[in-house]
């Protein structure tokens, strides 16, 4: 079925089989490119407010594609440098909680033992907690800043992580090859590093395409609160959140940022379960 | 009946050391956060800032507050509040979580028989376009948060159609419910259509069913009586993550359609540093979700025989 070495440089063919995880790549490919070329090539820019132009609806005519909102500002240009952030966010954020998740897990699933055992019974108390309240309130109570709403966002998502990375530590370590990299002499960090990290990269991979959405929900929240990304910067959550005391008068003002949310959060889950699906369906052959 | 009863003695000690994690991680973080309750436009003269400071113990030192706090909790008592100074945390409690217990309870229950209906319909026309309907339905609801879901609600049912009331205060009875229990509950039908679905496939596939087909047993007796009970274990598991995710989205349709529920004290109360009213909260939810956690463990157990209490 997947003819061999064909796969050496690319994506490997099995990854891409599915046409759900192709179409939502292309869809997040078109919007991550309109996002960082938009704001270039548009006449306008994000801050400038036009009092002739308060809150005009879209039309191609005068250069606002989305329109402009309550102050004047292109929604356009404020709404691809919302999805700038917002994917920003997630990314790091993401990435975060993969540094954190994958230490962790591997870290317990390669010593194991009692070691394994007291980390993760750490991980399951802290499943109980209710961590989108310790966000708000970091949010709420510090200074609010990009690099806190990074630690803050991947600080929550990082127990799934780890207990995924711990259970393929586990698996991989009983391996054949392991063992006799083992008793061959091989040092333990050389082990991990060329031996176990390679074959966590697939479950890895997966696993933060599906963090990202989580991550962009909790940004967006936040943002929809008014606790994170701050005016006149803005993100998704924040445009929606603008968009909602208009929602009568001027409902693109809420539902441009709305649907683009949507349709990111879509492709990405899309995608996630897609990979997990091709990765599943690989680990059973 | 005696293990069952060491069960949940062993679950309930172990849900001390979780819950006492959560009392301490909150306060540090509350009384680690810069400025302070009082610090707000008006600049109070030295005296009085200081008798304030006296009155709730802030001139204390951090692990004195700390046993007081913790004192106070086992007796019920959650201390004043700074932002409502005639109240107690006890009190703005008692007037916000009869709100948010009622909306939270109904969402669950619309998810709960939604969801599960949504699922079993999606697994019985496998593949076919009924199925294919509720699966992106799924996706959609569990993608589309629930601050972009309820404005759009609002919007269409509330001011362009009319049929419902657009905020809690200005109307009564049930009518207010139905916008915030649809906002909330959409995303947790998804996720319950989807587990029951994946589930009810998986079982219909397995070899007792296929006995129970060859010995003439029509698909719906199938499905009453062998089917369903083993394909819906797993989403009373769910239950868990289900009741803290209302929980959570509670506190933003409560900011959206104005009610004065627990998650709306909690995000003022955020803002307004007033650490005991947060404090309060937290606590108070975290004892929600171990708690029901620990419940809907103790069903499982109870429901599955072939769980040990280990």
């Amino acid at each position: 079925m997947n003819p061999a070495g064909k796969t050496s440089r690319r994506l490997p063919d099995w990854l891409t089989a599915q046409r759900s995880v192709r179409v939502s790549a292309a869809i997040l490919g078109a919007i991550t490119l309109a996002a960082i070329l938009g704001p270039v090539l548009s006449p306008h820019d994000y801050l400038t407010t036009d009092f002739d132009e308060l809150t005009r609806p879209p039309s191609l005519g005068d250069g606002h594609v989305f329109g402009t909102d309550d102050l004047g500002r292109d929604l356009f240009v404020r709404t691809m440098l919302g999805i700038r952030v917002t994917l920003m966010v997630a990314v790091v954020a993401s990435l975060v909680s993969l540094v954190i998740g994958v230490s962790y897990g591997a870290v317990a699933g390669y010593v194991g033992g009692r070691t394994d055992a007291i980390m993760m019974r750490l991980v399951d108390a802290l499943y109980a907690m209710p961590f989108i309240f310790f966000v708000i309130l970091l949010m709420a109570l510090f200074d609010r800043s990009l690099f806190l709403i990074f630690v803050a966002i991947g600080a929550v998502k990082w127990l799934d992580m780890a207990r995924i990375v711990r259970g393929q530590t586990l698996s991989i370590k009983n391996r054949e090859f392991v063992q006799a990299a083992r008793l061959t002499g091989v040092p333990t960090t050389r082990v991990i590093l060329r031996h176990i990290a390679p074959n966590l990269l697939g479950v890895v991979v997966v696993y933060v395409t599906l963090t990202i959405p989580q991550a962009i929900l909790v940004e967006s929240f936040l943002s929809f609160l008014g606790l994170g990304i701050q005016e006149p910067q803005t993100s998704l959550g924040t445009l929606v959140d603008a968009g909602v005391p208009h929602a009568e008068s001027a409902v693109w003002l809420l539902l441009i940022p709305a649907t683009l949310l949507a349709v990111i959060l879509l492709c990405f889950n899309f995608l996630g379960d897609g990979l997990k699906d091709a990765l599943d369906a690989r680990r059973r052959r | 009946m005696l293990p069952l009863l060491r069960y949940t003695l062993r679950r309930l000690l172990s849900a001390i050391p979780t819950l006492f994690l959560v009392v301490a991680l909150a306060f540090i973080l509350v009384h680690q956060a810069p400025g302070s309750p009082f610090s707000d436009e008006r600049v109070l003269p030295e005296a009085v800032e200081d008798n304030l400071r006296a009155r709730y113990h802030l001139d204390e030192s951090l692990p004195e507050q700390f046993v007081r706090y913790v004192g106070g909790l086992l007796r019920g008592d959650f201390g004043p509040s700074y932002s409502y100074p005639d109240r107690s945390v006890g009190d703005l409690i008692a007037i916000g979580l009869p709100v948010s217990l009622k909306l939270g309870a109904l969402a669950l229950i619309v998810s709960v028989v939604l969801g599960i209906a949504a699922g079993i319909v999606a697994a019985l026309q496998h593949n076919k376009p009924l199925d294919r309907l509720v699966t992106g339905f799924a996706m959609t609801g569990i993608s589309v948060p629930v601050f972009v879901v309820a404005p759009v609600l609002v919007l269409l049912f509330a001011v362009h159609l009319d049929w419902l009331p657009t905020s809690w205060s200005g109307s009564s009875g049930l009518s207010r419910l139905v916008l915030p229990v649809i906002a909330l509950a959409l995303p947790e039908i998804a996720s319950i259509a989807r587990l029951t679905r994946a589930n009810l496939i998986d079982v219909l596939g397995s070899d007792f069913v296929r006995t129970a087909k060859a010995q003439g047993l029509g698909t719906a007796a199938i499905v009453r009586h062998h089917a369903l009970k083993p394909a819906l274990l797993p989403v009373l598991s769910y239950m868990g993550p289900t009741i803290a995710a209302v929980l959570t989205g509670s506190v933003v349709v409560e900011e959206v359609f104005g009610i004065p529920g627990l998650g709306q004290f909690f995000v003022r109360g955020a803002l307004n540093r007033d650490y005991t009213l947060v404090l309060g909260v937290v606590v108070l939810y975290a004892v929600l979700i171990v708690g029901l956690n620990l419940i809907v463990d103790l069903l499982y157990s109870l429901i599955d025989p072939r769980i040990r209490y280990r």
